[in-house]
């Protein structure tokens, strides 16, 4: 079933010969967007935003010493495997890429990034919190600039709820009781879905409960402390396993067609989400046209001391293999640092600011929503979650470890191990990936 | 007019003048195959070696690269993620080749004894899916398999059953055996098929004369004469078994706990090298599948040497 995918991929490795031969010079005729000042340095960007093509227009318009020339390489892995390409053949990358804060320390380890501390890092450390800033550093530095955050809050149907009597939950207590609720109301759905595959979202809830997974400094990029099983965690994933096998929740794998329709059409009563989740509902199909939703702060632990979380959020990086770093860190760092940029990437493409002149505007924090009737849900959740943020460190193989911690609790949920089992069996095949990799392991 | 006795040129001693008859067509032979030779050797052989290469390195993310050896190819051989892989395709082959052969001999042996309208368009129909490409044939039943858009839960809804789930992690494999016969069958068909049309028709007549009946027929006399074809067939399956790739990697999107990045050791030197950026290991993986195909495909060659006639 393999020649002809071999045959297309030889094809298509003659054909990328031949344009590699033809464009050997960065010419800016490969840009989507147009150039405005010919004469300025080009600065190729990958991104994946909505509605970047504004925003980099924007950006043209308003520079004359350097232009943007933005490429859309993919979304997540699709340019993250580009990227990853292009850095072992030393040839090939952006100069400035968008990446998710979660993979930026796989991509320093491998001597990619640029430490934007000696490009001028420290002007812009002001206008975002302490809890972007930290997502983006690694010990003294910074490998990115944040562009978009996803401080987590709990989206829910208000008229689901409200049907079958059910207060909306403010602590996973009432979240559990809430979802019995519901079954025995004989609902057609459930009250909310555990994707084994939800990676980024599973480490949330854990770090909710307080688990610090990695030790991680770009410093001493030979040592990595790993702990996944702890106390936390295990919480977490129990509590959610015993939902599982009552048939209380879904374990439908996130970012499906299938989990799309369901996230809209009923099936699901709740999604806890982060801030960029209204508007992917809101570009999803086959809604119930009568659903109202809502949006409350995500349920706590401990109703008297909430943790907040974070769920994703991206960042602009500077490559090592930029020609002119200087003004690759100034589209950087100035792309999405205008009103102008961000109420394109707001509106347009719903993105949650971390750029704190817009993020603590009142425009943000009075924004209608009108998919939440009206709801202020700013001021009523994301900010709070904003502000109550207060970073993460990633790993330097974050993608195997999302990868592990996939199989894991897709064996949980199959009933093939305890929460806990699954939890250990993951810290033991990451310390032995990180002994393998030429890692010490604290 | 005289004519002269004396020959200009000395008779040449024939097998000399044979032989480098041969040397100047060899050189212009070689001149023929030059541009075939230049991209066999520069997009085969050179990314071949430099694979291998590339495979007695070892480059880890906290120590950087350096020369190993066959150290690589001894973790490759005790990785249990590769065995299990390895594991897994000839299961494959040991479920999906005889399925897959199995339907493409009868509907090449009935196919063949028709002679109808029907039999043309039949052919033409069970060949069809092979022209769908193999990524839109796993994208197309990706969604007759989802529980939500496919036809299934309709279907079992009429006999007041609940749907299976065919992304489940029991079913997977069935479903995946389902995608790969559906291509494929109708390609493997119509090489039989026309192994089939070549046979002399006089020796069924005389058969038919003898008293054999139609399936004597076809099990004694029309099996027997198309085994080379049946043979390369085979092997043509069993390669692209053991490369299982593209129907996985499609089907991954829904079912990531079911389809590990792991599943076929395509797969996971795919993964190695562009997730886990273990460009290294991943040569390792792939020139060791490399290796097992061809001793696999050598042995099953040399075993079958009388049948397909390469004796």
């Amino acid at each position: 079933m393999n020649t002809r995918l071999i045959a297309a991929t030889g094809f298509a490795a003659i054909g990328a010969a031949t344009l590699a031969g033809c464009s050997s010079d960065e010419s800016t005729e490969a840009c989507t967007n147009e150039i405005v000042n010919q004469d300025a340095t080009p600065v190729s960007v990958w991104a994946w935003f909505p509605a970047f093509d504004q925003v980099v227009d924007q950006f043209n318009n308003t520079h004359d010493d350097v232009q943007i020339c933005w490429t859309n390489a993919g979304q997540g892995n699709d340019e993250y495997t580009k990227f990853s390409t292009a850095i072992e053949a030393g040839s090939g990358a952006p100069d400035v890429i968008m990446l998710e804060s979660e993979v930026l320390s796989s991509f320093s380890i491998r001597d990619a990034l640029v430490d934007l501390t000696e490009y001028g890092a420290a002007e812009v450390k002001g206008d975002y919190t302490d809890g972007a800033w930290k997502d983006v550093s690694s010990g003294d530095s910074v490998f990115a600039i944040p562009v978009d955050g996803g401080p987590m809050g709990m989206l829910y149907r208000s008229d689901i709820l409200a049907e079958h009597d059910i207060p909306v939950p403010a602590t996973w207590d009432e979240f559990a009781s809430a979802a019995q609720a519901l079954k025995d109301a004989g609902a057609p759905g459930v009250l909310a879905d555990f994707p084994t595959n939800g990676r980024a979202y599973n480490q949330a809830l854990f770090a909710q409960a307080g688990s610090v997974p990695w030790v991680y400094d770009s410093a001493d990029t030979e040592t990595v402390g790993i702990n996944v099983n702890d106390e936390g965690s295990k919480k977490v994933l129990n509590f959610w396993n015993d939902l599982v096998q009552k048939d209380l929740v879904a374990t439908d794998d996130a970012f499906t067609a299938d989990y799309n329709t369901k996230l809209v059409d009923g099936s699901y009563a709740i999604y806890v989400a982060a801030a960029w989740g209204p508007g992917y509902l809101g570009g999803l199909e086959g809604a119930n046209s009568d659903a109202t939703w809502q949006v409350a702060p995500v349920p706590q632990w401990d109703a008297s001391n909430p943790v907040q979380i974070n769920w994703g959020g991206s960042t602009f990086a500077v490559t090592s293999q930029a020609d002119d770093p200087v003004a690759a860190a100034t589209v950087a760092k100035e792309v999405f640092g205008t009103e102008e940029a961000w109420k394109i990437g707001i509106e347009e493409a719903a993105l949650f600011p971390l750029w704190k002149p817009i993020l603590e505007s009142d425009y943000f924090r009075d924004l209608e929503y009108p998919f939440f009737d009206g709801q202020k849900i700013n001021e009523d959740v994301f900010l709070d979650a904003a502000a109550g943020y207060e970073g993460f460190t990633f790993s330097p193989f974050q993608n195997y470890a999302y990868d592990q911690l996939t199989e894991e609790q897709f064996a949980m949920v199959n009933g093939e191990k305890s929460a806990d089992q699954a939890l250990d069996d993951l810290q033991a095949s990451l310390e032995s990936y990180a002994t393998d990799q030429g890692f010490t392991v604290n | 007019m005289t004519t002269s006795l004396t020959p200009t040129r000395h008779p040449r001693d024939a097998s000399s003048t044979a032989g480098r008859v041969a040397e100047r067509r060899q050189r212009f032979g070689w001149f023929f195959v030059a541009p075939f030779l230049l991209i066999f050797l520069l997009f085969l052989i050179v990314p071949l070696g430099y694979a291998f290469w590339m495979s007695l390195h070892t480059s880890t993310l906290a120590t950087g690269s350096s020369f190993t050896g066959i150290d690589n190819y001894v973790k490759a051989f005790t990785d249990p993620l590769f065995l299990e892989g390895i594991g897994r395709v000839a299961l494959f082959a040991l479920v999906m080749i005889p399925i897959q052969l199995g339907v493409a001999l009868a509907a090449a042996l009935v196919l063949d004894t028709l002679v109808t309208r029907l039999s043309k368009a039949s052919r033409l129909l069970i060949f069809a899916p092979y022209a769908v490409p193999v990524v839109i044939g796993a994208l197309m039943w990706s969604f007759l398999y989802s529980p939500r858009f496919g036809p299934a839960a309709t279907l079992f809804e009429v006999f007041g059953m609940d749907a299976p789930n065919f992304l489940s992690n029991n079913l997977l494999f069935a479903s995946l055996v389902n995608i790969v016969t559906w291509q494929w069958s109708g390609y493997y068909m119509i090489v039989i098929y026309a192994a089939l049309r070549a046979i002399n028709p006089s020796i069924y007549e005389a058969a038919r004369v003898d008293g054999a009946t139609g399936w004597q027929i076809a099990t004694r006399i029309k099996v027997p004469m198309i085994s080379s074809s049946m043979i390369m067939v085979l092997t043509f399956a069993m390669i692209g078994t053991l490369q299982f790739f593209t129907e996985p990697v499609v089907m991954r999107s829904l079912a990531q706990g079911a389809i590990d990045a792991a599943y076929t050791p395509n797969m996971y030197a795919f993964s190695l090298a562009f997730s886990y950026s273990q460009f290294n290991y991943a040569s390792t993986i792939a020139f060791s599948l490399g290796v097992l195909v061809f001793i696999g495909s050598y042995l099953f060659l040399h075993l079958t040497r009388k049948q397909s006639g390469l004796k």
